[in-house]
């Protein structure tokens, strides 16, 4: 990988494209991969800037965060041809239930379509422009979003010899017999 | 020609097919269960408890800490801890389990449980013919089937279990000459050092 | 919709879903998930014309067990095991890729044995993995067992290595984080350079089995052809984009784990069609070959672990990580935030083949539903990756 820096790239960022509101969001691991906060409203055209200027054509990695007042989604970026990389961008919801819609960068980088669905499956994120924004996972009927952390999964246990926790009580209902 | 790819592919396939009935190296399979291919050292199936001695539950090197349990990722272990204590190999009393059992149908063979024991009493195993008919408790051991030798544990991984022993001997060495110097009468000097916890 | 043309009442759920339109112009077929050639419980919906395709949409998750959930119920050291089962042919891989993220997060140093012992198993892995895809490939075309058996009696002899060293032949649950599991046991190297010294001949045999096949290169040359600026765009990564002609391989560009020590060529392809993908595959085994004669000349000894590095109570710093790296199927990269507490905040994987399955449909559109099928064993998809 050739050496580069991304608050050298954010300044670049603003000073060409003024009106954007992007902020520098520093990562206190050694791995030292600094992100960028976004707007929801400015992300298209920081990609496309980042895309078409920059030459960050490869999208690596769509990630969905679930944040306890916010859900968050979160873009690896690399450059192939220059070797640089990796340009991290964040983008938050407003809350957990009302407003989950956020901007969707699949007409930019082709990768993000599955990864932005398996989003949407997953957390709940609503991607506004994206194709075809169906479960991807989980069945076509299901309900609920998984990966939050307020999920409650069914009890359906059928037998759980060495049940543990809270594991253990709510299959307690469920065995004949009484509690394990 | 047309065809000569196809034909040199065939001639390879039928190389294969001669030699297999003449040459060790392109017949590798064996007739099992008649012949069965020489265990591996290293293998692990699922695991096992170590006990030293004649007695398995006597000599049962576990002393309950649960670190195992804890730590178990798909949590298949379940332990009780004794109200009493039982001397262990060097003599000191320590808590023993007083129901463990491993659900093997839960556990992944991961080998975790083996890594964190501080005690060298849980081991991992190298049998997998274990089908049993009974669905519910047939795959849930207690204790009792887990308990082998460490004269087992010798058998199935020599290399390991060799380099357990010494480690053991020499904790166990370590000790007992601890307690022997305790033992002895104190020079009658200054007020004598208070024993530390560790004494037997 | 007309079911009794299968023989089964109209309420049952069918794996196979027979559609015929009014004027019986478009068929749509579900190649559903038990299937002998989709590499796993993999489902395609196609609408065909006649025999040429109009549209293909995948259907996943019949796998899916949500690991990345557990992996936040559980602590750092108790995932690797997990992280094995993802993409289950390459489990030494996954867990490189899962210590790295942590390594990274954490800042732990790897010591040099650790790091050959880690390009050792990295090769190996790739080697038999290319093995398997090229294997099941050409078993999809038809050569109904003989090549890909060729390919298994080789790799079994892999994995009498793996389970020497690690205990198991497939999920092996080697890396720890800041090194290895545990050290070579005696006579494991003399096995591996005698596996070495047979394995250019069994590839040489390979290759004579199968490279001027006339039925081979008549069904895989033009088929699936993918261009370069399509590949980038939409991810994909490992040999499908280098078979477009891109030169893109993380062990040279990313330079992790010693891999800049080793001389090695990166093959790359013209056309970006079937054939490619394959002929790729094939090469890069034999770069796997060189590198690991390389490597086992030049191992160092040394400890094998990070002495910073504990199994229990491991608590990294609030902070975040992404590290990735060269699996054989493409870039397999692990995305950690932790909030300092014993188990991570959110645990990502980011699976290869899932996002190259992104323009399956592309590729399949406009070809014959045969073709269908080896595009997407050319794609080399581990349905244990694609779901999680």
């Amino acid at each position: 990988m050739n050496p580069f820096s991304t608050e050298a790239l954010l300044a670049a960022l603003k000073a060409q494209l003024p009106g954007v509101t992007v902020e520098l969001q520093r990562n206190e691991a050694p791995s030292a991969q600094h992100s960028w906060l976004i707007a929801a409203q400015d992300a298209v055209v920081v990609a496309q800037w980042l895309r078409d200027k920059e030459g960050f054509d490869f999208c690596s990695n769509v990630t969905g965060v679930d944040w306890p007042t916010y859900l968050e989604v979160v873009y690896h970026l690399y450059s192939i041809e220059k070797r640089i990389g990796p340009v991290i961008l964040r983008m938050r919801t407003g809350d957990r239930d009302k407003s989950v819609h956020l901007p969707s960068l699949t007409h930019v980088w082709r990768a993000a379509e599955l990864q932005e669905r398996e989003i949407f499956d997953l957390y709940g994120v609503i991607f506004d422009g994206h194709a075809d924004l169906r479960r991807i996972l989980m069945w076509d009927g299901f309900e609920g979003h998984p990966m939050r952390r307020d999920y409650v999964e069914p009890d359906d246990y059928e037998y759980e010899p060495t049940a543990h926790d809270h594991v253990a009580e709510r299959a307690s209902k469920h065995t004949t017999g009484g509690a394990e | 020609m047309l065809g000569g790819g196809i034909l040199k592919g065939l001639a390879v396939t039928a190389r294969n097919v001669v030699e297999g009935f003449v040459s060790k190296e392109r017949l590798t399979t064996v007739q099992y269960p008649e012949e069965r291919v020489p265990q591996v050292e290293a293998t692990r199936d699922f695991p096992f408890l170590v006990f030293d001695g004649e007695d398995p539950m006597a000599g049962l090197r576990c002393v309950a800490c649960q670190i195992c349990e804890k730590e178990c990722p798909p949590k298949c272990i379940y332990i009780d801890k004794s109200s009493d204590k039982k001397p262990d190999a060097t003599g000191k009393p320590q808590f023993y389990p007083a129901r463990f059992d491993i659900d093997i149908s839960v556990c992944m063979s991961c080998q975790i449980c083996v890594e964190v024991c501080p005690f060298e009493a849980i081991k991992m195993d190298v049998e997998f013919e274990l089908s049993t008919n009974d669905r519910f408790g047939g795959l849930l051991y207690d204790k009792h089937k887990l308990a082998k030798s460490n004269e087992y544990y010798n058998h199935v991984h020599p290399t390991e279990a060799a380099a357990v022993d010494t480690k053991l001997a020499v904790e166990r060495a370590k000790a007992a000459a601890r307690a022997a110097a305790a033992t002895q009468p104190k020079p009658a000097a200054v007020s004598p050092a208070p024993e530390s916890g560790a004494q037997a | 919709m007309n079911t009794e043309l299968l023989g089964v009442p109209p309420d049952t759920i069918t794996r196979r879903e027979v559609i015929y339109d009014q004027e019986g112009e478009t068929l749509e077929i579900s190649m559903g998930p038990h299937h002998p050639s989709t590499h796993g419980v993999f489902r395609m919906d196609v609408r065909l014309e006649g025999e040429r395709i109009v549209r293909l949409k995948p259907v996943i998750g019949y796998l899916h067990r949500n690991h990345e959930k557990i992996a936040e119920g559980t602590t750092y050291l108790g995932s690797i095991p997990y992280t094995d089962r993802l993409d289950y042919f390459c489990s030494l891989t996954n867990n490189w890729a899962y210590c790295m993220a942590v390594e990274q997060l954490a800042g732990f140093e790897v010591p040099d044995r650790a790091q050959y012992l880690r390009v050792i198993l990295s090769e190996l892995t790739r080697l038999q993995n290319h093995a398997s895809a090229v294997g099941f490939l050409v078993q999809d075309m038809g050569a109904s067992g003989t090549p890909i058996m060729y390919a298994f009696r080789e790799r079994e002899k892999i994995l009498d290595l793996f389970e020497a060293l690690t205990g198991s032949r497939m999920m092996c649950n080697y890396m720890r984080f800041g090194g290895c599991r545990v050290d070579l046991p005696a006579g494991w190297i003399d096995q591996l350079k005698a596996l070495m010294k047979t394995l250019p001949a069994f590839l040489e045999e390979f290759e004579k089995l199968l490279v001027s096949n006339e039925i081979l290169m008549a069904r895989t040359q033009g088929v699936g052809v993918l261009s370069a600026k399509l590949a980038v765009n939409a991810g994909v990564t490992g040999p499908m984009l280098r078979a477009t002609g891109v030169n893109y391989d993380l062990r040279k560009v990313d330079g992790y784990g010693f891999y800049p020590r080793f001389e090695f060529k990166v093959p790359l392809g013209e056309h970006g069609d079937v054939y490619d993908r394959y002929m790729i595959r094939v090469l890069e085994m034999r770069e796997s070959v060189k590198i690991l004669n390389q490597a086992i000349e030049q191992l160092p000894e040394g400890p094998i672990i990070d002495p910073k590095a504990k199994l229990r109570g491991f608590r990294p710093k609030p902070g975040e990580s992404y590290g990735r790296l060269e699996a054989p199927k493409g870039e397999l990269g692990f995305y950690l935030i932790s909030d300092g507490s014993p188990n991570p905040y959110r645990y990502r994987v980011r699976p290869p083949s899932f996002v190259n399955l992104t323009i399956l449909e592309d590729m399949c559109l406009g070809a014959n539903i045969a073709d269908a099928v080896i595009i997407l064993g050319s794609v080399d998809i581990v349905l244990g990756e694609v779901d999680r």
